[in-house]
């Protein structure tokens, strides 16, 4: 296997809604500004990989074919990704395959969302034949795993109230964050109101427009970049069904046997000591520390600890999601990819205010469907 | 293209093409065609080291399809596994690649389409340019009827030579369980149908099909135990053209031609060729594109023009090229699999005997 090193990571400005783009503009900002970060241009592109959640979101069917030309694609690779939340994760783990395998040594990895093209409630609550209707949208999925988990645990309840003030105060250090809310606080989160018990308003993520992308380059490629680079240490994603008896949605074992595959690959032993910043896929605050334990950061039941405790905050023992995370900023089929390139700009040095003082190896976390999907990647300033 | 490791096609099953799968939904569909693949490979689902599907939301009419169709793999304890919103061709592709990288051995490549559920022909219109070009509406057999007049024009095919690749298709078909038309057609008695959309007539589009189909790889070792005679990849390659139906020669299809270069398909005699072609005029263009003169052996399955399973076709058309080689018809076997309007976006795999 080659190594592999992301050397440019761009992102467009998120907001409820970028009507002075189109989907192609928008895609276009984020990966103008990857190919800058890399003094690349897409004629120096040998691949591209686009990954979105499902196209229902804004109505086109497989867009990365209408999006060919705005991606410079033309008589080139081009795949498409889709693993629901999880996929712009997994769209740049195809990518770091494409150059582990030695098949291309530039490639250009793209995630997107226009969420105001669409009704995400609407398309989040499928009709499935054959089976009950849910209509919930996420939030209604989610909010009984986060009940299960705060009987489990003990928790106590301001915990998700935590989570949400803190990654909304890491938001106003990332000019690109969607939410902007300087007069966030306790008060605020814990009057706002209850949209699926335990989970109130200011505890759930945004709908975002936003896009993100990546060069992810062969070694030779890397050396001759112009800024800090990447290395990628390890990828690994897993997936289990949605349903099946016995099946625990709180602390899944595909969550932890990925966790446990990539630290392995990484050379990782004690995750808490050896990660500096870890970018979390978390929508709903409580996932915060139900994350902490399905990764390995906590004991089971204690991961609302080191939350309660501020090690998870700017300045902690272990930063999580530094740049506001997904409950800042949420374009659906990009989340993911968010949270594995502000991992890159971590080890990087490049993550501006919210930089976490000499970060040297960093997680990235993506999750989908009904905590079913997973992909993460470790990045490090250093090679293995 | 930089030689990888050998990865060959060792498994392949499809369900029969129907015009509209009633009783069974999805996992259903797929549940007997994946059993059917592993078993030919002798592989246990705990063996599979790594699986990738192909399925489109639009086709099936449900945000995250292939998300239950998961339960027909069974991915319990957890898996290694994603998705491409593509025909499975592509996630054959990326299995690929996954087996390239060295640390996997086997990968299970599953798609399914479920085209009956909508009207394939204007599903497929939602995949043009949203803002300038899907609001005319044009549906997929009206920019299909575009490409095959200016065919027509340019002098190299005629409305006969369409009519005699239905006709073949489906006396090939006749041979192949799977597929739904099948039969002895005179080129001069389809020349008597009426047009569907002036040039084409209902004989030169592909049925609305259900259907599935699984196939699985290995790598080295893996592959000589699974089966006497696997089909090696040679050579893999895809390539997208511009989007835009005004950018380009559609009486061309460029990066067919460009795929085949890169898979090496003109490096030796091709036996049998799978070339998916919804359209008669487009297997023209394709044979044309892919560099295949007369003698070889073109769509012995019967093509798209015979089943056409959207999502599932181009995979396929892989794996018929690929059951060709196992079963000892063929020695090189190529196969095609396209997307996108009027060939905008092609893969091209060259399968032989030996590795």
């Amino acid at each position: 296997m080659r190594p592999c090193a992301v050397i440019g990571v761009g992102q467009s400005r998120h907001a409820s809604r970028r009507d002075d783009v189109s989907l192609a503009g928008l895609v276009r900002e984020a990966v103008d500004r990857a190919l800058a970060d890399a003094a690349l241009t897409l004629e120096d592109i040998d691949a591209v990989v686009l990954g979105k959640a499902p196209d229902m979101f804004e109505g086109v069917m497989m867009p990365e074919l209408y999006l060919a030309d705005c991606l410079g694609a033309g008589n080139k690779p081009l795949l498409r990704v889709h693993t629901a939340g999880s996929v712009g994760g997994s769209t740049a783990i195809m990518a770091v395959n494409l150059v582990r395998a030695g098949l291309h040594s530039r490639v250009l990895a793209v995630a997107f969302e226009k969420q105001s093209e669409s009704e995400a409630m609407w398309a989040l609550s499928p009709k499935y034949p054959f089976q009950p209707p849910l209509l919930a949208g996420a939030g209604g999925y989610f909010a009984p795993l986060v009940r299960a988990y705060i009987r489990r645990s003990g928790a106590p309840q301001d915990v998700g109230i935590r989570v949400a003030v803190k990654d909304r105060k890491h938001a106003l250090l990332n000019p690109y964050a969607h939410l902007h809310l300087p007069d966030i606080s306790t008060e605020a989160v814990a009057s706002s109101a209850m949209l699926w018990d335990p989970l109130r308003y200011l505890e759930t993520c945004p709908s975002s427009d936003g896009a993100c992308a990546m060069v992810l380059t062969s070694e030779d490629a890397a050396r001759h970049a112009p800024g800090p680079v990447a290395w990628v240490r390890a990828t690994a994603m897993r997936s289990e069904p949605t349903l099946f008896a016995g099946r625990d949605q709180v602390n899944p074992q595909a969550g932890r046997d990925c966790a446990a595959a990539l630290y392995k690959l990484a050379g990782i032993t004690s995750p808490r000591r050896e990660i500096d910043v870890a970018e979390l896929y978390v929508p709903f605050s409580w996932f915060e520390p139900m994350w902490l334990e399905n990764l390995g950061f906590a004991e089971p039941n204690e991961g609302w600890r080191m939350t309660a405790e501020g090690a998870t905050a700017l300045g902690g023992a272990l930063p999580v999601n530094p740049s506001g995370g997904v409950l800042s900023t949420n374009p659906i089929g990009a989340s993911g990819m968010l949270r594995f390139a502000e991992a890159a700009l971590q080890v990087r040095g490049l993550a501006g205010e919210h930089q976490v003082d000499g970060a040297k190896v960093a997680l990235g976390h993506a999750y989908g469907g009904g905590s079913q999907f997973f992909s993460m990647w470790i990045v490090a300033r250093q090679q293995l | 293209m930089k030689k990888a490791r050998a990865v060959a096609i060792v498994a392949f099953a499809q369900s029969p093409a129907v015009r509209r799968e009633w009783a069974r939904d999805d996992v259903e569909l797929l549940l007997p065609v994946i059993q059917a693949a592993l078993g030919q490979a002798g592989l246990r689902k705990e063996e599979v080291g790594f699986t990738a599907s192909g399925s489109s939301d639009f086709v099936t009419g449900l945000p995250f399809s292939f998300v239950l169709a998961l339960d027909a793999v069974g991915a319990s304890p957890p898996i290694e596994e994603t998705h491409v919103e593509m025909d499975g061709a592509w996630a054959l592709y990326e299995a690929w690649v996954r087996l390239s990288l060295g640390d996997v051995d086997t990968a299970l490549v599953y798609a399914f389409g479920r085209s009956s559920l909508g009207e394939p022909r204007d599903v497929l219109g939602m995949q043009l340019d949203p803002y300038y070009v899907a609001p005319l509406a044009p549906d997929a057999i009206s920019l299909a009827a575009l490409q095959a007049r200016a065919l027509l024009d340019s002098g190299r095919a005629t409305e006969r030579s369409l009519a005699e690749v239905t006709a073949r298709s489906r006396r090939n078909a006749k041979a192949n369980p799977n597929a739904q038309l099948s039969g002895d057609f005179l080129p001069e008695a389809l020349l008597d149908a009426p047009y569907l959309v002036a040039p084409l007539r209902r004989h030169d589009c592909p049925p609305i099909s259900d259907g599935a189909v699984a196939v699985v790889l290995a790598a080295g070792e893996k592959a000589r135990a699974a089966t006497a005679r696997p089909a090696w990849i040679r050579g893999i390659d895809h390539r997208i053209e511009s989007h835009g139906l005004g950018m380009r020669d559609l009486t061309r299809s460029p990066s067919t031609a460009l795929a085949a270069a890169n898979a090496g398909v003109s490096q030796g005699s091709v036996d049998v060729a799978e070339v998916h072609a919804p359209f008669s005029h487009q297997e023209l263009i394709l044979r044309e594109a892919l560099g295949l003169d007369g003698a070889v052996d073109l769509n012995p399955s019967g093509g798209a023009l015979a089943a056409n399973p959207l999502m599932s076709a181009g995979l396929i058309r892989i794996g018929e090229a690929a059951r060709r080689v196992m079963d000892g018809t063929a020695r090189r076997a190529v196969a095609h699999a396209t997307s996108g309007p009027c060939l905008q976006q092609n893969l091209v795999c060259v399968l032989e005997a030996t590795p």
